[in-house]
């Protein structure tokens, strides 16, 4: 295949993210300005201006008509995702990490990273269909018993009954969305062992994908009501993003050493790559080379024809599959 | 909607041109035209038309295609550097069973189970990372490595056997004047002779692969007189397969 690239930031990439029909790409990095491409030809649609400090995630409403990013300079804003006008700005004492809207758009899960005497936390906020009513407040702020390690990622459970954070403390946590009780959380032995960097839900909800940077570097599927692992995925780098394909099952992962060992390692131009596993078989049936840097951000379209990569380079690769991906046979 | 990554010429049929497809995708089309000075012309233009995605687009899809850009955006036109097709053909690679290269592109279980191992006890001093063979051995000949190998040939026979190494007894010192080249001559013929034993051929490669590309990846086993790879000469990609010849049978096994 002939990847596309798409050099749109000059810092490396920090997300990315497909809308719900696949033929927008969002993209953070850690330059103020997400932006908007277009998922077939890697055209650059638009840049979200307002951001000051470096973004850490997006997520985008069912409706493709709203997007929520948050960043380090302490806010997470919603923009209007034709214009590129921000709508609101949601402020905080610490930098924003994670985003993601509920089913049904009306909520927003936000973590907070630890920050002087703030620790790291997950809020909950309401997000209003009229403009006009939407309001800094939460509905609810989760602390985590961990609180001087930052939560990486936090999503919505099924039905938005239960969010899931996992973090540099490398435990996974579920919450009840509504009572902000902890209902669950993986013990040492089952568990991640080095910071989880990435989470991605599957598209049915019913289990995720956690990559972290143990030494293992495995990834864990771990089944949303019961948390219980069910797959492990080794590879040979700490991983720091993860995704699935919902049209086969396949998972792609992706990383890279450390900035402080990178000198260390051997490494060639042009080979960091993102593994392909079968995600029954947990076994690795492909690699897809180029970034000049470890891998940051996967995402798959959600039709599964094609994924894009983003990584410490700063380039957003866009790969759209040869027909023989689809017919892979381990 | 497709996105093509060549230029296409239109097909009108007029008289003197021609429009080919041939099964690669090459599209040929002949003109004549009148040049400046007044001279006809023949020109033969060759593309290439390959699909890189289609985008099958619902009608929602359609209307963001028409949305007016945005924020750093506004000003990119169509021309905008920000967006390139990557020059290189990026595969899925299988991974590799350990002790394989990387790279390896070439089928052949023989290659990968290379043994560095076996009798190893005298380092060779002409190459002294490979320890599996003795000096007088060497394929690295080059490296001013003795010349008395080509002398050894014809009175040991075949160099197949490793073992008959230790029996020479030549490699402890060898004289200047058997060293770098001297018989140069004399030994190309002898290993021309044992070419074609000591060639492989390598099947399953990319299509942009060439012939350095072969040296280098062969280049460790041992050292490579000749590497050829078959070309097809309409569409100047490797057809697929190859021939690498090493110096020494032993090295090719």
């Amino acid at each position: 295949m002939r990847p596309i690239l798409m050099k749109g930031h000059e810092r490396p990439l920090t997300f990315l993210r497909y809308h719900r029909d696949g033929d927008l790409l969002f993209s953070c990095a850690k330059d103020d300005t997400p932006t908007l491409w277009y998922a077939d030809n890697g055209e650059r649609l638009g840049t979200y201006r307002g951001h000051n400090g470096a973004v850490w995630c997006c997520d985008v409403s069912r409706d493709s008509s709203r997007l929520i990013t948050g960043s380090a300079d302490q806010t997470a804003k919603l923009w209007d995702v034709k214009t590129g006008q921000q709508l609101f700005s949601f402020k905080f004492g610490a930098p924003a990490r994670s985003v993601d809207f509920a089913v049904g758009d009306k909520l927003a899960v936000i973590t907070t990273d630890p920050f002087m005497e703030h620790t790291s936390a997950i809020h909950v906020k309401r997000i209003a269909e009229d403009l006009e009513d939407q309001t800094d407040d939460s509905v609810l702020i989760l602390q985590s018993p961990n609180g001087r390690k930052t939560i990486n990622r936090a999503v919505w459970g099924p039905l938005n009954q239960t969010i899931v954070s996992g973090g540099e403390d490398a435990v996974i946590r579920i919450w009840d969305a509504e009572t902000g009780k902890l209902l669950k959380e993986t013990d040492e032995e089952v568990g991640h062992k080095k910071p989880i960097r990435s989470l991605c839900k599957s598209a049915d909800d019913s289990h995720f994908l956690t990559g972290s940077r143990d030494k293992t570097a495995k990834a864990c599927l771990w089944d949303m009501r019961t948390l219980t692992l069910i797959k492990t995925y080794t590879t040979g780098v700490p991983l720091n993003a993860v995704s699935m394909s919902s049209l086969l099952d396949h998972v792609v992962l992706g990383g890279g050493p450390d900035a402080s060992e990178i000198t260390t390692t051997e490494h060639r131009a042009g080979s960091f790559d993102a593994k392909f596993y079968d995600k029954i078989l947990q076994e690795e049936f492909g690699s897809v080379k180029g970034h000049f840097g470890p891998i940051n951000a996967l995402a798959f379209n959600p039709d599964g024809r094609s994924f894009s990569s983003g990584g410490e380079d700063g380039y957003v690769r866009l790969h759209h599959f040869d027909a023989d991906y689809f017919n892979i046979k381990i | 909607m497709t996105i093509d990554s060549q230029q296409q010429k239109t097909s009108k049929f007029r008289w003197g041109e021609m429009d080919e497809d041939d099964d690669h995708g090459l599209k040929t089309v002949i003109e004549y035209k009148f040049n400046d000075e007044g001279n006809k012309v023949k020109v033969t233009t060759k593309s290439r038309v390959r699909k890189l995605a289609s985008a099958r687009l619902n009608k929602r899809a359609m209307e963001r295609r028409s949305w007016p850009k945005f924020g750093d955006a506004a000003s990119d036109d169509s021309g905008s550097s920000l967006t390139m097709v990557s020059t290189e053909e990026i595969l899925m690679e299988r991974p590799r069973a350990p002790g394989a290269k990387d790279e390896s592109k070439a089928a052949g279980d023989s290659l990968s189970q290379l043994s560095k191992g076996g009798a190893v006890l005298m380092v060779c001093r002409t190459c002294h990372k490979k320890g599996d063979h003795w000096t007088s051995k060497c394929p690295y000949k080059d490296l001013s490595a003795p010349a008395d190998v080509f002398v050894d040939k014809p009175t040991t026979g075949e160099t197949s056997t490793v073992s008959a190494a230790p029996g020479t007894g030549k490699a402890s010192y060898v004289p200047p004047s058997m060293r770098a080249g001297a018989d140069r001559s004399a030994g190309g013929s002898d290993m021309r002779r044992r070419n074609d034993e000591n060639s492989i051929c390598v099947t399953n490669l990319s299509e942009d692969t060439r012939e350095p590309d072969l040296m280098e990846l062969f280049h460790p086993f041992g050292a490579v007189t000749r590497v050829y790879v078959a070309i097809d000469q309409k569409t100047g990609m490797s057809r697929g397969f190859g021939f690498v010849n090493f110096v020494s049978r032993e090295d090719a096994q």
